[in-house]
Formats: C-alpha cells, sequence, structure tokens
C-alpha cells in the first residue's frame, strides 16, 4: 500500500540535504533549469503526436513518399482523409464500436475475477496457497506469445474461432491485476472480515458486500490498464479473429496496411482517431492512474 | 443471502444473533471458511489449468513431432537439432537479446534519473505535473499506430523527420529500416519513447515511498547528495529495480509487434528485425510448421524462466513471498 504512504512523504524534508540551505536567488536558478528541462523533454516526447496531427492533412501518397515531419505542407493540405474517413471508411466505425464493446466486456470481467481470487490469496491461509501464489508471479513474467500457438488451435477446438470469448477468457483472472488487487487488500483491515462473520454473513458475501466496495480506487487504476492493455491488444484477436466485421481498431488499421499499396490516406486519420478514446480516459482519470497503477506493482 | 442479512449491514437493528446455518450440507461446505479460499482462487485455477499449464504440456509434446494438417508423426528432438542448425534461428535469438540488454542499459537510469528530477523539490510542481502526464502518453498509443508514426517518421525520404534532424546536423539521409544498426535504432528509439514514462512512474512511486526519517538522518550526519543517493535511496528502490528489470527481460525477449509494425509485417530485408517471438510467428502461422515452432517456443520459454526465476531467486523474492 503506498497510496497512504506517499501522503507521509513530507516534500520539505524528503529531499533537503543540500537544498534546504540554498540561497534563495539560486534556489531560484535551479527552479528554472529544471521546469525549462522538464519541459524540452515533454515536447520530445510529443512530437510523434503533433506528426501524426500534421500528418491526417497530408494527401496519403504524399506521406509514403515523404513520410512524416513536423510541418504543413499549405500546398497540399486539405481535409480530405477526414471526408473519407466519414464517408467511405467502409467497417472503421464497425471496428471502433466492436473496440469499445470489448475493451468495456473485457475489463469488467477481468476486475470482478481478479478480485475475487486476489481476495482468496490475501485474507485466507489455505494447503497449496504458496505455491499457487508463486504461480501468479511467474505468470506475471511468462510471455504469453510463447503460447500462441497451442492456445490458438486449442480455442478452435473448442470452437471459439472468431469469437470475443476466445480473447476474454484466458485474461479473466490476470496475474497482474490479482497480484495488485492482492497488495491492496493486505491493507484492508481484518476486523471488517470479522463483523462479517459475526453477523452471519457468508464467506462470500463478506467478499462482495463489504469488501468489493473498498476496493474503489484500486479497481479506477486497474480499470484503466486493463482498458489500456484491452484496447491497444493487437496479437492474439489477430490470430482468433477472422470476419471483418468482427475486427477490433488495431486488427482493422492492420489491414489498411496491405503489401501491395498502403491506403495511407485513411491509415493515418484513423490512426489518429483511435488515439482518441484512450487520451480522453486517461486525462479524465489520470489521478488515479499516476498514483494508482504503481502502488501494488513495486511491493514486490 | 436474504434481506434481513443486508438490513443489519446497513446499520439496522440486528433481528437475529446467531449465525444463520446455510442450508444442506453441501452449502454449508462450500460456504464455509475452511472451503471458500479454495472457491476464491478457483477461477485462477481454472484458468491456469486450461489457457497456461495445458498449453505448455502441449507445446512440448508438439516440439516433438512434425505436423503437417491430418498427419503426425513423432520424431524426438529432431525439431531441436534443426533449431541449433537454423542460423535464422540464431538471429533471430540475438536480434531479441541484444534489443533486450540494450532497453536494460537505456530503460532503466534514465526513468530512474527523470523520476529523481521529478521528486526532487527544483521545478514547478505544475510544469510537473504536466511532465509526468506528458512522458506517459506514448504508453497509452496502441503498437500499431506508434509503429505507423515510427515508420513513417524513420522513411526513407530526405525531408521524413529523422532525416530532416539528420540535415540539421550535415549528416545524409539514411535508409534507416534497410540497415542492421540503424534498424535497431529505431526499435530502441520506439522503445525509448513508448516505455520511459512508465519505467518512470515505478521509480516514482519506490522513491516517494522512502521514508523522509531516512533523509532526515542523512542529513544529520552530514551526509552529501552523493551519498545520500548510493546509502539512501539506491538501497531503498532496489525492489523497484529488480521488479522493472524483470518486466525488461520479459518485454524485450518477447518484443514482436515494434518490428511487425516497423517493417509493415514480420520480414525485414536480411531479417534485421525478426524477432524470436516474429519467427515464432513465421513458423506457426505463415508457413504452418507447428512442430518446429513450437520447439521454437519450448526454448524460449525456457530462457526467460530461467533468467526471471534465477533473478528472484538470488535477489531474495521468494524468501520474503513466504514470510508475508
Amino acid at each position: 500500500m503506498s497510496i497512504p504512504l506517499q501522503k507521509d512523504v513530507r516534500p520539505e524534508l524528503a529531499h533537503s540535504s543540500a537544498l534546504g540551505t540554498a540561497p534563495r536567488r539560486k534556489r531560484w536558478i535551479g527552479n528554472s533549469a529544471m521546469s525549462l528541462l522538464l519541459l524540452l523533454i515533454s515536447a520530445v516526447t510529443l512530437i510523434p503526436f503533433w506528426a501524426i496531427f500534421v500528418g491526417t492533412f497530408q494527401d496519403g501518397t504524399a506521406l509514403m513518399r515523404h513520410g512524416l515531419n513536423l510541418s504543413i505542407d499549405w500546398d497540399q493540405a486539405g481535409l480530405y482523409n477526414y471526408i473519407m474517413l466519414f464517408t467511405d471508411s467502409g467497417d472503421f466505425f464497425r471496428w471502433f464500436a466492436n473496440s469499445i464493446g470489448l475493451t468495456v466486456v473485457q475489463v469488467v470481467t477481468t476486475l470482478l475475477v481478479s478480485a475475487f481470487v486476489a481476495y482468496g490469496f490475501a485474507k485466507y491461509e489455505f494447503r497449496f496457497k504458496t505455491p499457487l501464489f508463486i504461480c501468479v508471479v511467474v505468470l506475471m513474467t511468462v510471455p504469453f506469445e510463447m503460447l500462441m500457438l497451442p492456445l490458438f488451435t486449442q480455442m478452435h477446438a473448442f470452437g471459439l474461432s472468431d469469437n470475443y470469448a476466445a480473447i476474454i477468457l484466458p485474461w479473466v483472472a490476470r496475474a497482474m491485476t490479482i497480484f495488485f488487487f492482492r497488495q491492496y487488500l493486505l491493507g484492508i483491515p481484518d476486523e471488517i472480515i470479522e463483523a462479517g462473520r459475526v453477523d452471519g454473513v457468508s464467506e462470500y458475501g463478506i467478499f462482495f458486500r463489504l469488501v468489493l466496495p473498498l476496493m474503489t480506487p484500486a479497481m479506477a487504476a486497474m480499470a484503466i490498464l486493463n482498458g489500456m492493455l484491452s484496447w491497444n491488444n493487437f496479437l492474439w484477436p489477430l490470430l482468433v479473429l477472422r470476419s471483418p466485421s468482427n475486427f477490433t481498431l488495431p486488427i482493422g488499421l492492420n489491414t489498411l496496411l496491405t503489401p501491395h499499396g498502403n491506403n495511407y490516406d485513411l491509415l493515418i486519420v484513423g490512426a489518429f482517431f483511435s488515439l482518441i478514446p484512450i487520451l480522453v480516459l486517461f486525462l479524465a482519470f489520470q489521478r488515479f492512474f499516476v498514483t494508482g497503477m504503481t502502488a501494488g506493482a513495486v511491493k514486490g | 443471502m436474504t434481506t434481513s442479512v443486508l438490513a443489519r449491514l446497513h446499520g439496522k437493528r440486528p433481528t437475529r444473533l446467531t449465525k444463520k446455518r446455510p442450508d444442506g450440507p453441501f452449502r454449508s461446505m462450500v460456504f464455509s471458511p475452511k472451503v471458500a479460499p479454495y472457491g476464491f482462487v478457483f477461477p485462477f485455477i481454472l484458468t491456469l489449468a486450461i489457457f497456461w499449464i495445458y498449453p505448455i504440456g502441449r507445446s512440448i509434446v508438439m516440439s516433438t513431432q512434425h505436423i503437417v494438417p491430418g498427419y503426425i508423426e513423432p520424431v524426438g528432438v529432431e525439431n531441436y537439432l534443426r533449431m541449433w542448425n537454423d542460423p535464422i534461428f540464431w538471429r533471430a535469438l540475438w536480434n531479441s537479446v541484444r534489443y533486450m540488454l540494450a532497453t536494460l542499459v537505456i530503460l532503466i537510469p534514465i526513468p530512474l534519473l527523470l523520476a529523481l528530477a521529478v521528486n526532487s523539490k527544483l521545478g514547478s510542481p505544475r510544469i510537473k505535473a504536466f511532465f509526468k502526464a506528458s512522458m506517459f502518453t506514448p504508453a497509452l498509443t496502441s503498437v500499431v499506430v506508434a509503429g505507423i508514426i515510427f515508420r513513417l517518421m524513420f522513411a526513407e525520404g530526405e525531408d521524413a523527420l529523422m532525416n530532416q534532424m539528420l540535415g540539421v546536423f550535415g549528416l545524409d539521409p539514411e535508409r534507416w529500416l534497410r540497415n542492421d544498426m540503424t534498424g535497431l535504432v529505431a526499435l530502441l528509439v520506439l522503445a525509448l519513447w513508448r516505455w520511459t514514462g512508465v519505467n518512470m512512474m515505478y521509480f516514482l512511486a519506490g522513491l516517494q515511498s522512502i521514508p523522509a526519517e531516512y533523509y532526515e538522518a542523512a542529513a544529520i550526519d552530514g551526509a552529501s547528495k552523493w551519498q545520500t543517493f548510493v546509502h539512501v535511496t539506491l538501497p531503498q528502490v532496489k525492489p523497484t529495480i529488480i521488479f522493472v528489470v524483470t518486466i525488461s527481460v520479459f518485454g524485450g525477449l518477447s518484443m514482436f509487434l515494434e518490428s511487425f509494425m516497423l517493417w509493415g509485417g514480420n520480414n525485414s530485408p536480411q531479417n534485421i528485425g525478426l524477432t524470436i517471438i516474429g519467427y515464432l510467428y513465421r513458423l506457426g502461422i505463415e508457413r504452418n510448421d507447428l512442430g518446429f515452432a513450437s520447439a521454437v517456443g519450448v526454448v524460449l520459454l525456457a530462457l526467460v524462466l530461467i533468467i526471471n526465476l534465477t533473478q528472484l531467486t538470488l535477489t531474495g523474492f521468494f524468501k520474503k513471498e513466504k514470510r508475508a
């Protein structure tokens, strides 16, 4: 639990060793220099976003020939890519809707199931707990890509090809999320659970009615992280999904990149639009994200 | 669950103080505190068995077979021998390993320095908040989108962004994605862009959980800034560093999509961008050679597990877990 810990840190003491005694003028220079440096790095980081924004106004063939840069060629600039996106983009908005639907369902199921499992690990003693928990930790470090081939044939055998269930099921109990929730739950006092037992609430009732509502901050952080993973997921949906009408946004965008002539006109503006939902989500929940994302993970 | 339970939970007068017995022997067994933990971890056991352990087993079995549609022949270790003698496998492994090592070299110190900067007293708080947010945004973009942007920035034309930058220093335009070293540079720039913010956040959380008393004590002892960093900060962020190294090893060795997007598919000139997962994808999906592909997967899995388990054991992770 480092969310409350962060409040305990007194910044005026945290790094006072040398700077506390520095004269005010020197501090002012240091402050400006540091602010300037950080702004400069921010600007460099944001360059690709500017490049793609500028690119959306450029003709596709010109893009392919010249690549992206930061200036707008006014002779060529126009809204034709946008017009194409809204009039003649085929399945683009369907992919968009698919991605949103899949992300919502995946996040909700993963959060609920992972929290359920994490509660078992955090608040009970039982046989095989340690080996099972080691499995959680090991799964966090096993690249799924190595198992994608057998998993792919297995999903086919289950009759789940081209089905969203094949995308959702392997990660309903996501190791990373379980680990994070467990760390969070360790910080919730056992007295609450005891009180529930005394009141005759069943073990599962305690989780759903007493513990789950207390997990809201952790849920918010994990909702963003899982939302990001799901929204941007590419390789596994690429293998599982067959029909273009089922494609998610990244898969759909990728089909615009064909070996024979890339449709950069539509691609660039489509890529730009796919950034918007996740950026909006991030800006809206930034507060939770920045503090919450890291809270459980680091306490390994 | 009955309404009376809910009523009690919401602070109404308890109607009954004795524990309500669940109906029937089955219910009382499943709902007892002895059995309940297994119920809670059951979904994990199930997904572990179906989606991880079974495929690992299948992978190992398939790696000893020659598989063509409708026909399976056991061939023992032939796939492994073929892999040992396959220069493309070694090329892919080398590409992945050097990428992983290079990301460790850049993506640990740079984010740590930035986290120290953000955590220091210097700089205006609003600029710091903006800095944190902007550093994080690249991680939000999908590899597909990031790949498209970087592919176009590293394009061969003179007026593509990266070549424009070379021009500023009076250098000739580069055919970035055609050469081994410049291709690696493009991959690393993309990795640096996407992951610096994430690692910085991890380090920042680590730094902020260091108790202020440690710094007070160091200040009282008259420690210099450097001494404070080496003797207080560094040992305290060690768990975070271990965590970041672990996920970087994992991420570096399993990198595939960045290369897939930069080269617009799984084929790069002379395989300069081919990673081990790319090779797995090529063998299994593009060529349908499932047996050989499984052997590659098994070797890689073993490699990642050995590296990470060794590292976690050496750094005492499991010891701590048992105590918890």
